[in-house]
């Protein structure tokens, strides 16, 4: 037991090996040249992503574990792992502008951005709770910290704190459900619980509670959900828009896969959480962002619902629900990249606005960013031919086919409730007088805001692959 | 069968020209110069591609024609077009319609011309796709995707209230479709796939024939539009600009209609059967309602629309009728109706852009200034009435034919809205038309031009024509309407027998 130098295993960590070891270099070359290197770091930052992405794919197809089986790698993982570093990618990319401005560099905000992503791909890789616990704790606390990157700013850190607080508030539950299980199997390999939670028993039931309690904070699934309307409106839009993407990847990932391996078991019993949690947020997620009149809080709810969404995959507990879940995310996390790509494009020549009134006849003023954005909202709503249609389409395949005929019905019907709020947005783009003109879009913004339109609007044409790759992802879990 | 996908490039033709559109570049005046002639051009020629399907497609034969098949979505779900008599006759009148809305909106429309063009042709697109679809995945995304043009044209060039009437056009269709969408997907996880001819083959359940029913039942009614999910319908035809109303009432309406056929009755038989008392109810109640409510309309267009919902419940009574004139006559009242109310939505549309104002009250005695305009609205009106020698007596009284053989009290109750109809119509015509000008605004007011004389002579002719010589549509569609009533009842004779068996027989 001695061999301290694992080598097998250390290839398998190799892309997270990266991504940390880049990070605190690059700590180190932000301490010597000062806020001045943000730029240079934010680029560096984007090439180990890169980097830990090709990776990722040269990886060997097939199921390889590390570390004794806490550290797994499979198609499951490697699928997420792409997504979640895609996530990040972009978002340090839509960050240049809000980090090149005066007084607001801050080369701690790429590297933190690695670090936390070095967490998110622990957090999928993790197959028992002590990997999962660690994971989860290395993503969060760098994003605590982003979260009031703008410290100068009371919003920012006031959605820090809030982050913080609650966040170590899930944590710790998530950690006594980690305990309670441990304490009622015997172990915390995910295949251990599951063997030996055959029989089930209340004690494991509660640990399961608290574990979902730590895993529905982090996707912010209602009634866990208090902190994303806040903390999504008080960090600067770049963090949101980051907020907003990997570490809901990662966050679904985990709970998905600690369900699927560790609790097959008891399906029944975490199925009726799921399911309601998913109903709730779904329920929320459409009627609470009615109201709203910030878009960035918009956006909040509208994550919550979605979130619900793709719980409903979950929730079907099958292959092809985990299928739904995987596509439903890949989607997810090209139009949300792609609205805070316009959101963040909302900028006055006195400084950035984030009002849904401000988008007012931008279908005149800007007509190309005007229809990408919609293009976007009609997707959010699931109007088809548009990607997020395909989303739900197959969320609702799982779900009929799992027999969870309410759970359905209700997702369709709150999906026409959300359409409301993301029409709105649509009307006021395109029907309203125009307000003044924004800035021009940086181009790294209009490229993201494109590329993710254009795949938006023509994954109906080509979508195989995607579905193919999810397919074959899910069924490495089972 | 054709060696070239004849019926994708009549799908998607329309949107190559949206895209032409789209990167067009330059000075305002000669992009929107530009974007006219070349939406025109290519409603033209996506009318001329139509023609040929219709040339080449062979009225005898009750098989899909011109089928493409591609796999798509994981599988099962492929990319599947095809046409047969039903669906054909709904073809040609999208692709015949759409070169007269570009028409009439030539000088209606001059605020943002390139999007209105854009819109009107991926618009063109999703109808005509949404007619050709052979697979229900596909259907869907055909179907559902034209609310986004819709709801663009409604909102942006509508009138004053465009922003109540785009929503609710938006959320209503939405709320019924989603309901079918669940059908669909609980339908696939019954058969195992979304292919519409596998489906019309499989037999389903009662139980799922009946909740599919009534989902599919949500989404249809709602688009037909029948009473009483058909609030939006007025609503969205006032604020829309006149194409807009044209295409609503002439097509978008038509695929409820066409939905009936193709699923309804088709895939789930014996709920057909069950559910039919109550599609007549509706229907009549739809017929006499709103035809009393048209009497009322103080709106040229909001009086249009309600005769619409009310000729719109003759189609659904003839369709559930389940009989072969029943359902030949809903097939023709539906054609006809395209032609009959888009012109009269384009009539309006002419009075219109000369006085702005929709009110009633407003016109009179037009018939001293606009002798050819009151030529050609009367010709539509009597239309609308059912007058024999019209297109729109054909298809009423075919749908009465085959109803009575089903269900004598249903027909005497809607006879009556065949009265009511000649006397909203009629009553309508004659404020506008008749009576002495009097208004000062009107003396000036001017006669159909050349485009607008050309918009409207096609729509005489076809009027009339189908009137006196109806058989070129009831042909087309002939053999797969026979082949249609058959599987209804073979299905229903096979499903009786199991339930005969069942209980001992």
């Amino acid at each position: 037991m001695l061999d301290l130098i694992d080598l097998p295993s250390i290839q398998l960590i190799l892309p997270e090996l990266v991504l940390v070891v880049g990070a605190l270099a690059l700590l180190m070359v932000g301490a010597v040249r000062g806020d001045g290197a943000t730029g240079v770091i934010s680029g560096l930052a984007i090439l180990l992503l890169v980097v830990a992405g090709v990776l990722i794919g040269l990886q060997p197809a097939g199921k390889a574990s590390a570390f004794y089986g806490s550290f797994l790698v499979d198609g499951y993982a490697r699928f997420l792992k792409l997504l979640a570093l895609t996530g990040s990618a972009v978002a340090i990319l839509m960050s240049i502008e809000f980090l090149s401005a005066v007084g607001k560099q801050k080369f701690e905000y790429p590297v933190l951005i690695l670090l936390s992503t070095t967490g998110m791909l622990v957090l999928v890789s993790a197959a028992d709770l002590i990997a999962l616990y660690l994971g989860f704790e290395l993503m969060s606390l760098a994003l605590y910290v982003i979260a009031a990157i703008d410290r100068d700013n009371t919003r920012s850190s006031e959605a820090g704190l809030k982050y913080f607080v609650l966040g170590a508030l899930s944590s710790g539950m998530l950690l006594y459900g980690c305990s309670l299980i441990y304490g009622f199997t015997g172990t915390v390999s995910f295949a251990g619980i599951a063997k030996a939670a055959q029989g089930g028993g209340i004690g494991l039931t509660f640990g399961l509670v608290f574990l979902f309690v730590g895993f529905c904070f982090k996707v912010s699934a209602v009634p866990f959900h208090m902190w994303t309307p806040d903390v999504y409106e008080g960090a600067p839009t770049p963090v949101t828009a980051f907020f907003s993407a990997a570490p809901k990847v990662a966050g679904i990932a985990v709970f998905v896969r600690a369900s699927i391996m560790a609790f097959p078991a008891i399906l029944t019993q975490w199925q009726q959480i799921v399911v309601f949690v998913s109903i709730a947020s779904m329920v929320l997620g459409a009627f609470a962002a009615i109201g709203q009149t910030n878009i960035k809080r918009l956006m909040a709810y509208s994550s919550i619902g979605h979130m619900g969404y793709a719980l409903i995959g979950l929730a079907s507990g099958s292959p092809e629900g985990v299928r739904s879940v995987l596509v439903y995310m890949a989607i997810y996390v090209a139009m949300t990249l792609g609205t805070f790509a316009g959101i963040i494009a909302m900028r006055r020549p006195e400084g950035p606005v984030e009002k849904i009134s401000d988008l007012a006849g931008l279908a005149r003023t800007k007509p190309a960013m005007a229809f990408f954005l919609a293009m976007m909202m009609f997707s959010l709503a699931g109007v088809p031919p548009l990607a997020g249609f395909f989303a739900k389409l197959y969320v609702f395949f799982a779900a009929i086919n799992a027999g969870l005929y309410t759970l359905a019905v209700i997702g369709v019907v709150t999906s026409v409730v959300g359409a409301y709020y993301y029409l709105l947005v649509v009307k006021t783009m395109y029907f309203d007088e125009p307000a003044p003109r924004f800035v021009p879009m940086r181009p790294e913004l209009g490229l993201v805001l494109a590329v993710t339109g254009l795949f938006v609007i023509l994954f109906c044409v080509y979508p195989g692959p995607l579905v193919d790759a999810a397919g074959a992802a899910a069924q490495s879990l089972f | 069968m054709a060696s070239w996908p004849i019926l994708s490039v009549t799908t998607f033709l329309p949107l190559v020209g949206a895209l032409f559109i789209m990167l067009m570049r330059g000075e305002d005046e000669v992009v929107k110069r530009n974007a006219r002639w070349v939406a025109l051009w290519t409603t033209l020629i996506t009318l001329a591609v139509s023609l040929v399907v219709l040339w080449r497609f062979d009225p005898s034969s009750a098989e899909f024609q011109f089928v493409e098949k591609k796999p798509w979505l994981a599988g099962t779900i492929s990319y599947h077009m095809g046409v047969d008599g039903i669906s054909l006759p709904f073809v040609i009148l999208t692709t015949a319609l759409m070169p007269i809305c570009i028409l009439a909106s030539w000088r209606a429309i001059e605020m943002r011309v390139r999007e209105y063009m854009i819109a009107f042709l991926v618009l063109e697109t999703l109808m005509v796709g949404t007619f050709c679809s052979l697979d229900l995945v596909l259907f869907y995304l055909f179907f559902e995707g034209g609310l986004i043009p819709m709801f663009l044209i409604i909102g942006v060039w509508g009138g004053p209230r465009r922003v109540y009437a785009s929503f609710k056009f938006f959320l209503y269709t939405l709320l019924g479709s989603v309901l079918m969408l669940l059908a669909i997907v609980a339908m696939y996880n019954e058969a195992g796939t979304t292919d519409i001819l596998a489906l019309m083959r499989h037999s389903f359940p009662l139980g799922l024939q009946k909740w599919a029913w009534l989902a599919f039942f949500a989404s249809f009614a709602v688009k037909m539009p029948m009473w009483p999910v058909h609030t939006w319908l007025p609503d969205a035809h006032v604020e829309a600009p006149t194409a807009g109303s044209v295409i609503l009432a002439a097509i978008l309406l038509k695929m409820g209609g066409y939905g009936f056929l193709r699923f309804s009755l088709p895939m789930f038989p014996a709920a057909s059967l069950d559910f039919a008392p109550l599609v007549f109810a509706l229907s009549v109640i739809a017929i006499i309602y709103t035809s009393l409510v048209a009497l009322v309309q103080e709106d040229m267009k909001k009086l249009i629309a309600y005769s619409s919902v009310a000729h719109m419940g003759f189609v659904t009574m003839g369709i559930f009728a389940a009989t072969v004139q029943g359902i030949a006559g809903g097939i023709f009242q539906m054609v006809s109706h395209g032609i009959v109310s888009g012109a009269l939505f384009l009539s309006v549309g002419v009075v219109y852009d000369r006085m702005h104002t929709r009110e009633i009250a407003a016109y009179g005695g037009l018939v001293n200034r606009m002798p050819l305009y009151a030529a050609a609205f009367m010709v539509f009106t009597l239309a609308n009435v059912g007058l024999p020698g019209t297109s729109g007596f054909i298809g009423e009284f075919l749908t009465l034919l085959g109803t009575f053989k089903v269900n004598n009290w249903v027909v005497t109750l809607a006879t009556l809205g065949v009265i009511l109809s000649a006397a909203y119509a009629l009553w309508l015509y004659r404020k506008i038309i008749f009576g002495r000008l009097e208004k000062p605004s009107l003396a000036a007011i001017r006669d159909l031009g050349p485009r607008e004389i050309a918009i409207m002579t096609p729509l005489v002719v076809l009027t009339i024509l189908f009137g006196i010589y109806p058989k070129p549509v009831l042909d087309v569609s002939a053999a797969s309407v026979t082949a249609l009533i058959d599987n209804y009842h073979h299905a229903l004779g096979a499903a009786g027998g199991t339930k005969a068996a069942l209980l001992g027989f």
